[in-house]
């Protein structure tokens, strides 16, 4: 059994008196796979942010490695949903990544010759490291989002949280993308929120779909149940091309 | 221009012109890629109250003012922090209480009636050698910081829900940067204007952004723009006898123009952005 690094228990949150999550459990074990899917506004980037620490859950509990989110945040990458953001700022990549590098804030805020060379090293993971002295805005969908993957990377967190990644790349970078996913789950545990089935890839290693509640599923399949529970209302599965897997029922009612 | 330099005055205006471009160039840079341009005019704007207050009550102007636009700002950030989305609507009103409180207070204000002209535009021709010391320490005050919390105020300019999970003091910085805004303000206003300070403020760093890699080249980029408007416009107004804070807006008005002209001509020629790096796999 492998250790338990998110541990969400019983968690409530609402928005303006809107109940966006009801009563969620969800375990994550070191080195998985998790990919969080469900409906817009189902409350999948809401539960991301909680075990970010970016939110406070209303009622319940969350902890990373734990602790709270916000004590573990140096133990945390986080690629943001969208990473056009401020795309005319003037940035460049190197110093983009080496934000990641940046510690608790108080006194001198320089990086070191260790900050440089840590951004170097995962610009060069990410085979970008050609563009280090770019201008943010002059990058291509796909490298930005290898670049903000650096940013979370060099810190050399032991979890990464992603959200909505397929949202800003086209899909030519995708297949290549799931690639450089795989490759890091060797060394850390990822959690990935997406809308699009399509990283249900075969690197993917659990499944929770959220719509106010939430379903977990320990393999990297979902069934038509589970997508039905999670969005209310008949959704077509998408195959995967992945040879069939015979699941267990959901341990939670589903009664929503 | 050398016959004009043997002024006191003049050696004068031009010290205080380049001094405020150094505090406008930094401030500025960091007012327009944070998007905070009308919240900094609020600011600019509502320490007229304080002028007016300074004045009524019988106070230092400086100790007045400064006062009284921290508080301003203080409001500005609890109301930009708490209710964002509303926070527009709050910096119109506290911008236009501001200005008519002070005019108000000046009205109320016995035996005494100051140029209003003279706070909007400024009466750079006619600053003392004791504004300029109070100007150099603000100058000297403002660099020190942003050196210091260069990185932490480039991640929360960039990326502040990023910077926050990296525990840089997100809220502590925007703070700072707003009681940087009004020391700075209040202390430039005197001598170049609060309309001035604005588009100082605003013009060299918006067109210092397209033809910089980094924010700390925007930064001096729009200190050096910031000082050859001032400059031009200086030697413009004594050349053709015109209101100088007036000659220089629209001096930097020209440039801005002129930097818009270029960047159209120059993205024509220019190829689509790159779209893959050559070692990318």
């Amino acid at each position: 059994m492998a250790e338990i690094i998110i541990d969400v228990s019983g968690v409530w949150f609402s928005f303006n008196g809107q109940p966006v999550l009801q009563d969620v459990d969800l375990k994550v074990e070191r080195g998985d796979f998790l990919v969080v899917i469900g409906p817009n506004g189902g409350g999948k980037t809401t539960l991301l942010k909680l075990m970010l620490g970016l939110l406070e859950p209303g009622r319940g509990a969350v902890r990373v490695f734990g602790r709270p989110p916000r004590k573990a945040a140096h133990r945390i990458g986080y690629v943001p949903q969208n990473v056009h953001i401020n795309k005319t700022f003037p940035v460049s990549v190197i110093d983009v990544v080496l934000m990641g590098r940046l510690r608790t804030g108080r006194g001198w805020s320089g990086h070191s010759r260790q900050d440089r060379l840590a951004a170097r090293a995962v610009l060069e993971q990410l085979g970008v490291w050609a563009l280090h002295d770019r201008r943010i805005g002059d990058l291509s969908g796909g490298q930005l989002q290898r670049v903000f993957i650096a940013r979370a990377l060099v810190s050399k967190p032991e979890v990464l949280f992603l959200d909505e990644a397929m949202a800003s790349i086209d899909t030519q970078s995708r297949s290549d993308f799931y690639e450089v996913l795989s490759e890091l789950n060797r060394t850390v545990t990822i959690v990935a929120v997406s809308h699009d089935m399509m990283i249900l890839s075969s690197h993917v290693k659990s499944v929770a779909c959220v719509n106010r509640d939430l379903h977990y599923h320990g393999s990297g399949e979902i069934t038509q149940e589970m997508l039905d529970a999670a969005y209310r209302c008949p959704v077509d599965l998408v195959a995967h091309g992945v040879p069939h897997r015979v699941l267990c029922r959901h341990e939670d009612s589903q009664d929503g | 221009m050398v016959e004009a330099l043997q002024l006191e005055f003049m050696r004068n205006a031009l010290a205080a012109g380049i001094l405020a471009s150094l505090v406008c160039g930094v401030i500025g840079t960091l007012v327009v890629v944070n998007r905070i341009v009308f919240l900094a005019g609020g600011i600019a704007h509502a320490a007229y109250g304080g002028i007016g207050l300074a004045f009524f009550m019988g106070w230092p102007y400086v100790a007045g003012t400064t006062g009284f636009s921290l508080l301003a700002a203080g409001v500005m950030a609890v109301v930009t922090l708490k209710a964002k989305h509303r926070a527009d609507a709050v910096i119109g009103v506290i911008w236009a209480v501001g200005m008519a409180a002070g005019v108000i207070l000046l009205d109320l204000t016995p035996g005494y009636n100051v140029d209003l002209m003279s706070y909007l535009f400024g009466s750079i021709l006619a600053v003392p050698v004791s504004d300029l010391w109070q100007m150099g320490v603000v100058s000297a005050g403002v660099i020190a910081i942003v050196t210091w919390y260069y990185n932490d105020f480039l991640a929360m300019s960039y990326d502040d829900e990023f910077a926050r999970l990296r525990n840089v003091p997100v809220t502590f910085l925007y703070c700072l940067l707003l009681g940087m805004i009004a020391v700075a303000v209040v202390m430039i206003i005197r001598v170049v204007g609060l309309i001035l300070v604005i588009a100082l403020l605003t013009i060299p760093p918006f067109i210092a952004e397209k033809f910089t890699g980094s924010l700390r080249a925007m930064m001096v980029i729009s200190s050096v723009l910031s000082c050859l408007f001032t400059l031009t416009g200086l030697w413009l107004s004594y050349l053709l006898n015109l209101t100088s804070g007036a000659t220089i807006i629209l001096v930097a008005a020209g440039g801005f123009l002129l930097s818009a002209v270029w960047g159209r001509l120059k993205t024509m020629g220019r190829p689509d952005p790159i779209q893959e790096a050559p070692n990318s796999k």
